[in-house]
């Protein structure tokens, strides 16, 4: 091994260390401790043999002139009371450090060799805290130690031992042979070895592939590979994760046997077939027969859905969840859930051009002041661990982000749910070929691009098909690299513009078994070598080569006669890309390792072997108290409430944290994430352009999600979350007939077990929101183009079960004719009026006025979507002419936010009458302010245009509620009734909780 | 005439070339993206010293580990320090944005030395920001009329948006940040709404002294600066744009301005 060099790089005394002083104010903040002072230290080992005069080199560079200073070895500038170093441990990825080496390497002129490593780790020195308090600021702010290394040393400990040089590496071992996994056991001896094995299999799964295994015995191919009739630990587990309900989707496409009320059961074959894609194709007939064309160009069998958008572009876009990994390690689950969901569009097709992030988030309460079950993390750390994990994803990768959201609910304690989404720009006519035709033929080279495999990310697939425990494996964790992945996207956009593969996909969830069993379809079969692939360190098993999910790699199909220039370009671009073998038209997935045969599975068999599942599922219609409603308020007393409600968790301000993501890089984005008179009020809706050379077509997205609304039914759940995704890309001006929809589906375990009482109750809600998704789909003929779903939201922890409620994100993307004519919620000048459009009702039940209150009565807001698509149709008409100057669609908080909004947004004073609201039913003043009530739009129209807007919408359940003015209050009247009377800037204070410590 | 040709290096996780491309060619320049790697390893056709102007466009270079483009710096210093020479020898411009700047200023290129050829010295940080973290929003800066930098000529204040982690600018000394000053090294300060210079969070987004906003070398020809002029080049690119739209749509959007400035007479 070469001698190790220690460079500790810090801030000059004099100087201001913002990462120190950052940590001593989290420190006061969330753990209550006063640390008189933080000096952080980077620290670098460098084990390569370094000259005294090399390492001094390095020091001077790494810290520059001026404000920072480096040592090599230590750098001792005067006492402290205790140091905190935090490093990660061994086989977790450290992107500095391999940044660090490429620095070194041209720096000292000379590569390190292979047997050189390289790592990073901080060190924290702390002022005016004790040693304990030091081991509890490392484990509740500074390490996640799932992943992290920490040490705590005293000044005295620390100046009386030498510099600590030990470097974390992998220990590694021989190569690890293959084994065979007898399966002729009984029926709990199956189901022990799938649980200890983490394959995630069920008793019914088990029994099939021994059956399976039995016959493929006496199959000659097989015995001819000198594979017998036990499967290799290889085939094992590729099929557990081939068959994982994370790839598979086996719930959605179970049989149910749905019984309502008592009434005859109904039998419903697969939920995605019959209300997903049933939907789709039900939308793109009706699209054809009106158009005479799709503008769906690929949907439902690729990695991402795709529509038209310019003659020149398609729109390319996908959300995926990573909810599990990011309830362990909440900033490396994060960080692999926004570059693993980009991998998505770029594989998709031959790959798009990356556009644009989405994310949203639901969390516990951050503030959270109850015990917490043990194994769970703070719900705040968990926040803070997300947020920085999609930022630095985002970031890093050049990806502006349109859309962002958070949503908290206790419920969200054991599972946090982490969406993350992104766009991409699709060339109609890629190489000479359509863009989104892919092609693997018998013969195709199969080319592993990117990053190297290691152990981590094992059983990501499995892991995720299960609930969570305090049990649940480190090595399911892996941390993105988002520069390794833009060095390889970069390579490959070149290689894909001459043409030189024809055929690509992501390595996600199930690693190689999945992205090349996966392409293998097409060819009919594959056969690759494990040997071949590139490790991050040796001692891997055959079968942990085949399912490892390390990050930033595609496979590609490569013709054999194109792969020198392949693989001379990656070299070229210093990206790592290695043929493992060969595309075939043998009905195999076979798997050798160094020549010999480890798998050899019927790709039949591996795609189609799995049993049918079949769920029972029964509802009984809850029946709910009415909502207990309070007497009308003075204007004081409005006042109050309006502005404590606010600053509710799910209402208040995020725009201080999320101006730390990027929202324009690319030039492309038109209304950005906050606007108005401010900029510091969310936008309904994310409009972009689609190219710098693409004339003004652009693209709104939006989304909408609530959870709650599942409490009474996850019908209205389902519903709520299309109509409101729908109006608001309506409302930011897109065509109302070029709405494409995205389905996440995040669920509760709707199988029975023995700690899972209510699964058929579970189920029953997966089946009414998928009927609620598809009747509003086909109504507003929204088309699915993509979807995923996550079906085990439960964390088993203490003893105690904390199930998710069952929540569907709807995320809309629309295509907009001309970006110029986009619409925002800003209205912009005093004098222009305010209509509402569409009815309130008496709709407070499941909502955040219900929460705010502690009320679990009220209706839950019903949508009504045949009746309201002429009357989007003419609102959409209107803001394409041009007739509004400011258009908003009322969502979660109801009229009381919607107008706290618009007259934020304005910069205006603003007064309302409520009473002139259109209502149905008769609407208290509770439900005319809080109500959510779906199917409305607040219009601004300047008076000059007014009459001409009433003409266009006469007939609508539409009415003048209100003006702006040039003052700067909020005035909200029911009649002669004053509810509320109070400068804009008070209220925005509460609902950015100035002077509330967060 | 003949076009100004502009040569725009890629990769290594740099992001920003597709709108600072577009800002260069929406001016009348003829834009060349160029791989690092094949400029490193002598493959691209063209020396830099062909180009008029070079631009170091922004994003996370190898993800401003260690420091904001302290990889990339070290890897151009070893692999194009004379083809760099030479382009600036033969008078060269030269734009950085935001990690393009940071850039720069590790290499040594800015401030650079009071005269002569650039040295390759580093005489100047790019600190973390004084509030700790990335952060995207728009922000106002005005030229120092005094200064002798090409790429500022004739702009009035303009309206950009600041998005970086690293962007405090520190000089050797308060001596040398006088003489900078002194020399119109300095050409773009933060200001506040009435046109003041800004040393405040969050009209001053990082803490810089003076408000610095933007360096240029002694020659005037390589400026430096931390805001987005490449994220201002049509009017709906303006946080105002929904609001007052003609307003907004009467000017030239102000980060084309720059492009404009810097390329004419290239």
């Amino acid at each position: 091994m070469p001698s190790v060099t220690r460079i500790e790089v810090g801030t000059r005394p004099g100087f201001t260390d913002s990462l120190g002083a950052s940590v001593a104010r989290r420190v006061r903040e969330h753990l209550g401790l006063a640390p008189r002072g933080v000096r952080t230290r980077d620290v670098f080992l460098v084990e390569a043999d370094l000259s005294a005069a090399e390492a001094e080199a390095v020091a001077r560079e790494f810290a520059g002139p001026v404000v920072r200073q480096g040592a090599v070895g230590r750098l001792d500038d005067g006492p402290f009371d205790v140091a905190v170093s935090v490093g990660y441990k061994a086989g977790v990825t450290d992107p500095v450090a391999k940044s660090a080496r490429v620095a070194i390497e041209d720096l000292l002129g000379r590569p390190l060799g292979e047997a050189a490593h390289v790592s990073t780790s901080r060190l924290y020195l702390l002022d005016g805290v004790s040693e304990v308090e030091a081991g509890r600021i490392a484990r509740a702010l500074l390490a996640n130690e799932v992943i992290e290394r920490v040490g705590v040393q005293s000044y005295a400990q620390w100046k009386g031992s030498p510099p600590d040089l030990a470097v974390p590496r992998v220990a590694e071992h021989g190569s690890r042979p293959v084994e065979t996994v007898g399966l002729e056991l009984p029926d709990d001896r199956l189901v022990s070895l799938s649980r200890d094995r983490l394959l995630a299999l069920s008793l019914e799964e088990m029994r099939t592939l021994r059956d399976f295994y039995r016959k493929a015995g006496e199959d000659p191919v097989r015995r001819a590979a000198g594979l017998g009739a036990a499967p290799t630990d290889v085939e094992l587990e590729c099929l557990a994760q081939t068959w994982s309900e994370h790839c598979k989707h086996k719930i959605m496409n179970a049989t149910l046997t749905y019984r309502e009320d008592g009434r005859a059961p109904e039998e419903i074959r697969s939920i995605f077939k019959q209300y997903i894609r049933g939907t789709t194709e039900a939308v793109d007939e009706a699209v054809k027969a009106r158009e005479g064309k799709s503008w769906l160009v690929s949907v439902f069998h690729d990695n991402a859905g795709v529509i038209e958008a310019t003659p020149r572009h398609h729109l390319v876009y996908k959300v995926e969840t990573h909810n599990s990994p990011s309830a362990l390690d909440p900033y490396g689950g994060a960080i692999t859930g926004i570059v693993g969901v980009n991998r998505d569009p770029f594989g998709t097709g031959m790959g798009a051009d990356l556009l644009a992030n989405t994310w949203g988030y639901c969390f516990g309460p951050p503030e959270w002041k109850q015990e917490l079950p043990p194994g769970l993390l703070h719900p705040r750390r968990i926040r803070d661990g997300v947020h920085a994990g999609v930022i630095d994803g985002g970031n890093q990768s050049g990806i502006p982000y349109g859309r962002g959201w958070e949503f908290f609910d206790e419920r969200f304690l054991g599972k946090p749910l982490v969406y993350c989404g992104t766009v991409g720009r699709m060339p109609v006519t890629i190489a000479g070929e359509p863009g989104e035709v892919k092609h693997a033929r018998p013969g195709d080279r199969i080319v592993m691009v990117g990053g190297r495999i290691g152990k981590d990310g094992i059983h990501g697939a499995t892991f995720s098909s299960a609930e969570l425990t305090e049990e649940s494996p480190v090595q399911a964790v892996q941390i993105g690299d988002p520069i390794t992945q833009k060095m390889m996207f970069d390579f490959l956009l070149e290689a894909r513009e001459r043409g030189l593969y024809s055929a690509i996909t992501d390595n996600g969830a199930g690693g190689l078994s999945s992205s090349v069993g996966e392409m293998a379809k097409q060819p009919g079969g594959a056969r690759l070598d494990l040997a071949r692939a590139p490790l991050k360190y040796q001692g891997l098993a055959p079968w942990e080569i085949l399912v490892s999910e390390a990050q930033e790699r595609m496979t590609l199909a490569v013709r054999p006669e194109k792969l020198a220039a392949l693989l001379e370009l990656a070299r070229l671009r210093e990206v790592e890309a290695t043929d493992l073998g060969a595309f075939t038209s043998e009905p195999h997935f076979h798997v050798q390792f160094a020549g010999k045969t480890v798998a050899l599975i019927p790709m039949a068999f591996l795609h189609d072997g799995d049993p049918e599942m079949r769920i029972d599922a029964e509802w009984k219609t809850p029946v709910r108290a009415p909502f207990f409603t309070s007497p009308a308020p003075a204007v004081a007393e409005g006042n109050a409430l309006l502005a404590s409600f606010l600053s509710r968790d799910n209402l208040r301000s995020a725009e201080l944290l999320e101006r730390t993501y990027d929202h324009e890089v690319k030039g492309l984005t038109v209304v950005k994430p906050w606007i108005g008179a401010h900029r510091d009020v969310p936008a309904d809706a994310a409009v972009f352009m689609v190219a710098h050379d693409g004339g003004h077509v652009g693209y709104a997205l939006s989304e909408a999600v609530f959870p709650t609304y599942s409490d009474e039914d996850a019908h209205a759940m389902a519903q709520a979350g299309v109509d409101l995704t729908v109006r608001r890309v309506v409302a930011a001006g897109a065509r109302i007939d070029r709405i494409a929809l995205l389905d996440n589906y995040c669920w509760p375990d709707p199988l029975p077990g023995a700690k899972n009482p209510d699964a058929a109750h579970k189920a029953a809600q997966l089946v009414r929101a998928s009927r609620g998704l598809s009747e509003i789909c086909r109504a507003y003929g929204t088309p699915l183009i993509s979807g995923k779903d996550s079906m085990k939201n439960d964390a088993v922890v203490g003893g105690r079960r904390i199930s998710i409620p069952p929540t569907l994100l709807a995320s809309a993307i629309a295509v907009v004719r001309d970006v110029r004519r986009a619409v925002t919620l800003e209205a912009g000048a005093p004098g222009e009026l305010l209509y509402a459009v569409g009815e309130t009702g008496d709709e407070l039940g499941c909502t955040e006025y219900a929460a705010s209150r502690g009320d679990a009565g009220g209706a839950v807001p019903r949508c009504r979507p045949e009746a309201w698509l002429p009357r989007y149709e003419r609102v959409a008409a209107a803001i394409a002419d041009g007739l509004v100057s400011a258009a908003h669609a009322p969502g979660r908080g109801g009229f009381a936010r919607s107008l706290f909004l618009l007259a934020r947004a304005a910069g205006l004073g603003l007064s309302v009458d409520l009473a002139r609201a259109p209502v149905t039913g008769s609407p208290g003043w509770e439900a005319l302010l809080f109500s959510e009530s779906a199917g409305r739009f607040l219009l601004a129209v300047r008076p000059e245009r007014a009459a001409e807007l009433e003409a266009r919408l006469s007939g609508l359940p539409v009415a003048r509620i209100g003006a702006y003015d040039g003052g700067g209050r909020l005035a909200i009247a029911l009649g002669d009734r004053k509810l509320v009377d109070d400068p804009v800037e008070t209220l925005t204070r509460a609902w950015k909780r100035e002077g509330v410590r967060s | 005439m003949k076009p100004v040709r502009v040569l725009l290096p890629v990769g290594f996780g740099l992001n920003c070339e597709e709108e600072t491309a577009q800002a260069f060619r929406m001016v009348g320049a003829e834009v060349d993206l160029v791989h690092l790697t094949d400029l490193f390893a002598r493959r691209h056709p063209r020396r830099i010293a062909d180009y008029q102007v070079l631009a170091m466009v922004g994003g996370f270079a190898y993800g401003d580990h260690v420091a904001g483009g302290l990889v990339l710096a070290t890897r151009i210093r070893a692999h194009l320090k004379e083809d760099l020479a030479a382009f600036l020898a033969g008078g060269g411009r030269v734009l950085g944005i935001c990690n393009g700047f940071q850039t720069l200023t590790r290499l040594g290129l800015l401030p650079g030395p009071e005269a002569g050829a650039p040295d390759f010295t580093p005489r100047a940080t790019l600190a973390s920001n004084e509030r700790l973290g990335y952060r995207d929003a728009w922000v106002r800066v005005a030229p120092d009329p005094r200064t002798p930098c090409v790429w500022t000529r004739g702009l009035a204040a303009v309206d950009l948006p600041s998005r970086h982690g690293e962007g405090r600018f520190v000089a050797a000394s308060d001596e040398a940040l006088r003489r900078l000053d002194a020399n119109g090294q300095l050409p773009l300060r933060y200001v506040d709404a009435a046109g003041k210079i800004a040393l405040s969070w969050p009209e001053n987004p990082n803490g810089s002294a003076l408000g610095v906003a933007g360096v240029c070398d002694a020659t005037g020809r390589i400026l430096g600066l931390m805001p987005h002029p490449d994220a201002f080049l049509y009017p709906w690119h303006h946080p105002d744009w929904p609001r007052r739209r003609a307003e907004v749509e009467a000017r030239e959007p102000g980060g084309l301005a720059i492009f404009r400035a810097g390329v004419e007479g290239a």
